[in-house]
């Protein structure tokens, strides 16, 4: 068994990582929040175009949380090799 | 609208339905392994893919073809509760994220190629891991079928069968795709799906594009369409005297919105199918970089199901709502154009039909099949068993789709995202604690298969007394939800409340053979294989 001394489990980098990955649950899941038809966007209305900007959304969110975790968890095993 | 066979476009389907055919069957010598007779090498791949095959393998096997005839066909016959598989499938990725390659991880550690083998080994329980198989199978079959009615509806449009009198001519297109369908999966395993998912996508996404662009220009715009959508869905339903859609899901719809964007989103990882692509990649490295990829799919879902509202600008009046989208590629397109479009369809119903039936059968032979008749079954009896299975599975889904209404099959489907469902506690609480109890799981998925079952069992449309759909008002609580996230809810609480019971019973526990680092355990680390020893032996990547 490894004997070094574990860092902490929750890190501002982890806060940041469970961030992204909740708020596209919080977004989604707030019905009420876009079920509507005004703005309309290139005569898309905006319960369509606002979901589909979600998708960006949340993927440049993923994409900052799988970044952030493997700059952890190199850390994490340079750490663990010292 | 045409009638008659439309000589072009199934000239166009045939041509790229025989490509795929010929690169199916070459796929047994792509990144051919020593040893191919196991179970692992033909089931998972070799467990060898690396980014862009999983992406493509991931991505072929939850977008169906289904999918692309069934969301643009929710949108036109409904209107904005179709549009739930957007918000659906964003929520997948972030829970792929958290959840699987801790699966992943303790897979490869344990060679693991079900998610009932993880249950066994983790709670020690057989017959927890014959339900979560049980569950699975069920939920799958009926998955395949609507891939085979899938086709059927395209080979309808073009003309071909559907209407004949005669069951035989009538049958016999889909009795091809499906005999080709069958003999290069059984030949190549998951490696044929991957290589012809490249194809499908391809397709796909060159249809969608021109779709996405052509048709607007021809219907005068997004305005005019939207604003077609809009007075069609202001009309009121003869049945109930309400608009039969809107454009925006009114106050009643949303927590059904909601619940079935969870509920769903919750369930498609849960099938075996989209398990098996994530355990044939290389490291839990790619399943992470996979989901920052994967959301361009969903983008393509966006797309394609605002084509459900281009079909009803365009005039196209089908009573079958599933024949929408096939109808408007047929009246909008070239005839040449409209074959590709169909053969993207059909392609698309072919990769997860074969990984689907993959699937299943490596779940009935590790933990039906390996558990209870014959424990000392040899890798290659393994594989041996489960090509026979995939084969079986799928001439059931045939059996299907030829016998029974469609609607059944439609049915059926529900129901198994509400039964899939309730593996969840079992498999995502045991990749995170081992405090569950074995029968308290047991118990809650019986409860929840059980309300979920009846509950959609009472659901009536005004077409159909049962099964009309999969939302219902919640108990205690009075909202409509999808009732597969209500029966996960009750199962889960059946499961905490038991589980202190059997504690303070001190009810026999059972061995778990997995230790808390092997979930965090990646390729390169110790004891972590690649492929696993001995099926696999010398096949490095």
């Amino acid at each position: 068994m490894p004997e070094e001394k574990p860092p902490p489990v929750v890190t501002p980098a982890r806060v940041i990582i469970a961030i992204c990955l909740i708020a596209p649950f919080v977004a989604m899941l707030w019905v009420s929040s876009y079920a509507k038809v005004d703005p309309a966007f290139i005569g898309i209305p905006f319960f369509y175009w606002y979901q589909m900007l979600w998708v960006l959304i949340s993927t440049a969110l993923t994409m900052i949380a799988y970044k952030l975790w493997q700059r952890d968890q190199r850390a994490r095993k340079e750490g663990a090799s010292s | 609208m045409k009638t008659g066979v439309n000589g072009v476009a199934l000239g166009v389907f045939i041509f790229f339905f025989l490509a795929v055919t010929v690169i199916g069957f070459m796929a047994s010598r792509w990144r051919k392994a020593e040893n191919e007779e196991s179970l692992d090498e033909w089931g998972l791949g070799g467990r060898s893919f690396g980014t862009w095959v999983t992406w493509f393998l991931l991505g072929g096997d939850l977008y169906t073809a289904y999918t692309f005839v069934a969301v643009p066909a929710l949108i036109y016959a409904a209107g904005a509760a179709g549009f739930f598989a957007v918000p659906y499938t964003i929520l997948v990725y972030p829970l792929i994220f958290t959840f699987l390659p801790r699966l992943w991880s303790v897979s490869h550690k344990h060679g693991y190629v079900t998610t009932s083998d993880f249950v066994r080994g983790r709670f020690g329980s057989k017959g927890l891991s014959l339900a979560v198989a049980v569950t699975g199978i069920l939920a799958t079959m009926p998955y395949i079928a609507l891939q085979l009615v899938g086709i059927q509806a395209v080979l309808d449009v073009m003309g071909v069968g559907g209407e004949s009198s005669n069951w035989f001519v009538k049958d016999l297109p889909l009795l091809i795709a499906f005999a080709v369908l069958a003999a290069y999966t059984y030949s190549s395993g998951l490696r044929a799906p991957a290589l012809i998912a490249f194809v499908k996508d391809g397709l796909i996404y060159l249809v969608i594009i021109v779709a996405i662009i052509y048709i607007p220009i021809k219907l005068g715009g997004f305005d005019d369409i939207f604003a077609a959508a809009g007075e069609k869905f202001a009309k009121l339903n003869p049945a109930t005297g309400k608009p039969i859609g809107a454009l925006a899901p009114g106050e009643a719809g949303q927590w059904g919105y909601a619940t079935l964007a969870l509920g769903s989103a919750l369930a498609l990882f849960m099938y075996p199918h989209s398990i098996t692509a994530t355990l044939s990649s290389r490291s839990r490295n790619v399943i992470r970089r996979n989901t920052t990829i994967l959301p361009l799919y969903s983008l393509m879902l966006g797309l394609l199901a605002l084509l459900g509202f281009m079909a009803i600008a365009a005039g196209v009046s089908v009573k079958n709502p599933q024949l929408a989208i096939p109808q408007l590629f047929e009246n909008m397109f070239p005839d040449w154009f409209a074959g590709v479009a169909f053969a993207a369809i059909g392609i698309g119903a072919l990769v997860p039909a074969a990984i689907m039936s993959i699937a299943a059968a490596n779940l009935f032979t590790r933990n039906i099949y390996r558990d209870f008749i014959r424990p000392d079954a040899t890798p290659a009896h393994e594989a041996k068993v489960s090509k026979l299975v995939s084969l079986l599975v799928k001439v059931g889904a045939l059996a299907f789709v030829l016998t029974m209404d469609k609607t059944v099959a439609i049915n059926f489907q529900l129901l198994g995202g509400i039964w899939i469902l309730q593996t969840m506690p079992a498999l995502v609480g045991g990749l995170f604690t081992r405090w569950f109890h074995r029968w308290a799981l047991l118990a809650g998925w019986a409860a929840g298969m059980l309300y979920g079952t009846f509950a959609a069992f009472g659901v009536a449309s005004p077409t159909q007394k049962h099964f009309g759909g999969s939302s219902k008002e919640i108990p205690g609580f009075g909202e409509i939800g999808y009732i597969g996230l209500t029966a996960f809810v009750l199962n889960a609480v059946v499961v905490v409340v038991l589980t202190f019971v059997l504690k303070a019973l001190k009810a026999p526990e059972g061995v778990d053979e997995t230790s808390p680092a092997d979930y965090t355990a990646d390729a390169g680390d110790k004891g972590v294989q690649i492929d696993l020893p001995p099926a696999t032996a010398g096949a490095t990547h």
